[in-house]
């Protein structure tokens, strides 16, 4: 076992493609030349992508089966900065804004591989900020929904009465999602600054809060796609 | 493309700053599909083109599964696969429900009020 574990240690050496597959799970040994941190942030995304999979799923069958007709997303979400109503601006501002602090992550897991403190810091402060930004907007958006327009979980003045139940139940958990990002990122960036991880001067805690955050930006390209645009 | 040394991505900054450009051009894209007003099947096969580049290059670069071993690919990327079966009964099941509740209700008799006004 430990001759095993110690030899992971080489992982260049070992054979690629499927020659590697065969290899990497058969007998006893360690699977997953990763650090423990990072295949698990991905089993726990890889159950995070089923709950938002059945999610989306479970809103295409309400929405393929009502006889009401579905209030149209586009006009919806329409905001207009005194003229014409431009048609889902709003979304459209919060999905760059959520790319951008996708960016800015990936830079900061980039320059904490080069032991850059401060800038891997600054730029995860950079990525929390956008996230809260993102949030703020969400926030407003429910409140348009809710108070403007009248759009409760169990109906709504403009079609479908699951238009409400699914959006709140989709763009909620996602919205979650995004405000733990925030925290967990703030919290990763106040270590790094505070040199935690100077002594061992191993930053991959970094890449493995990225992963997360790329995720919730991942997960919003497909409410972005099938929720708003269809 | 040569896999990393363990635990270690590390790549050069310009791929990042490339992907980001793509990421935002792709979204400038579905966003103008949208805007423009396209319909039908060039509205979806836009929408899931672009939805599909977008989620690839997130995963691929940002994510860093291009250089992970292949174990740890399958492992996360083969079991969504399956989500699509259940997309695929779902959407039969809901097309059923439809056709099901057409026969027995008829046509909707839902009329749309003007927003704001029901509370």
């Amino acid at each position: 076992m430990s001759s095993e574990l110690t030899e992971s240690a080489g992982a260049a050496a070992l054979p690629q493609g499927f020659r590697g597959f065969a290899r990497d799970w058969t007998a006893d040994k360690q699977t997953f030349h990763v650090p423990w941190g990072k295949a698990m942030m991905w089993i726990f995304l890889l159950s995070d992508t089923f709950i938002f999979t059945l999610f989306l799923t479970s809103y295409m069958n309400v929405r393929m089966s009502t006889r009401v007709p579905w209030p149209n997303p586009s006009e919806v979400f329409a905001l207009s900065f005194g003229g014409d109503p431009i048609p889902l601006i709003l979304i459209a501002i919060m999905t760059f804004i959520l790319i951008t602090s996708s960016g800015t992550m990936a830079l900061a897991v980039n320059y904490g591989y080069r032991r850059d403190r401060a800038r891997t810091a600054a730029l995860m402060f950079v990525t929390a900020a956008f996230g809260a930004t993102f949030v703020g907007m969400q926030a407003f958006e429910w409140m348009k929904l809710i108070v403007d327009e009248g759009v409760r979980p169990w109906g709504n003045p403009m079609g479908a009465a699951q238009f409400g139940s699914t959006f709140f139940m989709i763009t909620g958990f996602h919205g979650f999602h995004v405000s733990c990002g925030v925290i967990y990122l703030a919290v990763i960036a106040l270590k790094v600054l505070r040199g935690d991880y100077e002594a061992s001067g191993n930053y991959e805690v970094v890449e493995i809060a990225g992963l997360y955050w790329h995720f919730v930006d991942l997960v919003w390209v497909f409410i972005f796609a099938f929720f708003y645009l269809w | 493309m040569a896999t990393a040394t363990e635990g270690h991505q590390q790549h050069p900054l310009a791929i990042y700053l490339w992907v980001w450009v793509l990421l935002f051009v792709l979204s400038a894209f579905s966003y103008m599909v949208d805007y423009i007003g396209l319909q039908g099947y060039l509205r979806w096969s836009l929408i899931i083109i672009f939805m599909l580049a977008k989620a690839g290059f997130i995963v691929a670069v940002f994510m860093h599964m291009a250089w992970e071993r292949i174990a740890l690919i399958y492992a996360i990327l083969g079991p969504p696969v399956l989500l699509l079966f259940a997309v695929g009964f779902f959407a039969l099941e809901g097309d059923y429900t439809f056709l099901t509740r057409l026969d027995f209700f008829g046509e909707t008799d839902f009329v749309p009020s003007h927003p704001g006004e029901a509370h």
